[in-house]
């Protein structure tokens, strides 16, 4: 657990050593003004709920969390760090959460840098602020899920083009699971179970029912399981391809 | 201090590692010769559990780098070829977390900081970042990094490699000095450095040991450089 703290710490330390930490984080909180206020009325609606701020997240995540998770370990390979991270004293189990939980950690920096929207419609109406913490944690584990999912992408791949659009596209795979685009590919010659399997999957699906107010412990454990197999699917992976 | 027996490794069909066995103790000083491509790196990345042997086996101190992986690793210093680090980092910064990986912590650990830097002479450069060094002071750090925590095994690819000869010679004295104590490997394609600071050379070509002696042995056969390529192409296979 203290190695997994140290790397957590010098993953966090090079998000903000680089552009990159101040490039997203006001890219995403440009994004997420424009998104609720032009496109999804927040005014005109005149609603005292953040349905409409969260309700463009995962498209939002979509494009901007593979940029965070397409270097995670592509970056290790292409600079050869891979190889002293993977000679020192730590377990695969260390190294691969260390790194997951930083990325999450700042994704959940950025998340919470979007409070002056909260202050906005508490001081304009009186909203279920019971609800808006569900679905700002709702969002959160979205976010682990779409960077776990990278993770594991990045772990196979030394191009972080390659592994960012890889991403987007099996993120998108997972936000429409529940709808006929990605259904019409396995119903009909496939067994119900697996349709509903699949539909079961869907991002979407998951995270509207906590951001609606429903708390239902699935939906929150369907992240918790996939964020727990991709990272292990990424320690595996990283095991068999972390030479090549 | 390192057992190495029948160690193999095979990438499809190109056996890069054919079945090689010695092993190295305190105070021995072994240089690893070959050709580009015999199997150096590939021995020494299976030796410090980076890759994972087709066959054979690994011990250092006792330790199995495949059953008991961090018992090992944490005996072992390794500058890895192309000495690689976070390039967004300061050596500072690098060496800090390091130390913490390493265990290092408090008063120990700044004086381990603090030797090393000595030691490798960083001193002017440990607040810039890693990237915007020249590539000696990037396989100095690389070195820094190896024996921060004093280990008893210390692997060394190619460490003299893009140093200038002032820095080369002053890499070969931090070598021996610290041989008294420790096994050290370290691989090489500069002949005169084996005679310089190695007590045993190995010579490996197509993932097999050609020849396993000391330089004075070497030296016997004629011109280092010659006895290597009549060595290393074949005419001659010779052991020690």
């Amino acid at each position: 657990m203290r190695n997994t703290l140290t790397l957590f710490k010098r993953e966090l330390r090079g998000y903000f050593a680089t552009p990159v930490a101040y490039v997203f984080i006001v890219i995403f909180l440009i994004l997420n003004g424009w998104i609720t206020f032009y496109l999804g009325g927040f005014y005109e609606q005149e609603r005292a709920d953040l349905q409409t701020f969260f309700n463009f997240h995962p498209w939002l995540y979509l494009f901007l969390i593979p940029a965070v998770s397409m270097r995670l370990w592509a970056e290790e390979r292409k600079t050869g760090t891979i190889e002293l991270l993977m000679t020192l004293p730590v377990t695969m189990w260390e190294t691969v959460l260390g790194k997951f939980l930083a990325a999450w950690a700042f994704t959940a920096i950025a998340l919470f840098l979007t409070f002056p929207i909260w202050i906005t419609v508490n001081y304009l109406g009186k909203p279920d602020n019971g609800v808006i913490l569900a679905s700002y944690i709702g969002s959160f584990l979205m976010a682990g899920g779409y960077l776990a999912i990278g993770a594991c992408i990045s772990a196979v791949t030394k191009n972080q083009v390659i592994a960012f659009v890889l991403t987007v596209m099996l993120c998108l795979v997972f936000i429409l699971a529940g709808f006929p685009m990605v259904l019409d590919f396995v119903s009909g010659w496939t067994p119900e179970a697996v349709v509903d399997a699949v539909r079961s999957f869907s991002f979407l699906t998951h995270f509207n029912s906590i951001t609606k107010g429903v708390i239902d412990a699935r939906d929150f454990l369907f992240f918790g399981s996939l964020i727990a197999l991709c990272l292990f699917a990424n320690a595996v992976l990283l095991d068999l391809k972390k030479a090549d | 201090m390192i057992e190495i027996k029948n160690l193999s490794k095979h990438f499809g069909p190109l056996k890069a590692v054919d079945g090689i066995t010695f092993s190295v103790g305190r105070g021995e000083v072994l240089g690893f010769l070959g050709p580009n491509g015999a199997g150096k790196s590939t021995t020494m990345k299976m030796v410090t559990g980076f890759l994972t042997p087709s066959a054979g086996r690994v011990s250092v101190c006792g330790h199995d780098i495949e059953t008991d992986p961090i018992g090992a690793k944490s005996k072992l210093g390794y500058l890895p070829e192309g000495a690689p680090a976070y390039p967004d980092m300061t050596p500072a910064a690098f060496l800090d977390f390091v130390a913490d990986v390493r265990r290092l912590s408090g008063e120990v650990k700044a004086k381990r900081i603090a030797e090393v830097v000595r030691l490798v002479h960083l001193e002017g450069v440990l607040q810039q970042r890693i990237e915007t060094l020249s590539k000696g002071f990037k396989r100095r750090v690389g070195l820094a990094q190896a024996i921060l925590h004093d280990p008893e095994v210390l692997v060394l690819d190619e460490p003299t490699d893009g140093l200038d000869p002032n820095q080369k010679h002053e890499v070969r004295a931090l070598i021996r000095q610290m041989a008294k104590n420790k096994a050290i490997v370290l691989s090489t394609h500069i002949l005169e450095e084996v005679e310089a600071v190695c007590t045993r050379a190995i010579i490996i070509a197509r993932g097999r040991i050609l020849f396993d002696g000391s330089p004075a042995d070497l030296q016997k056969e004629g011109p280092l450089d010659e006895v290597f390529r009549r060595i290393t192409t074949g005419d001659r296979v010779a052991a020690g």
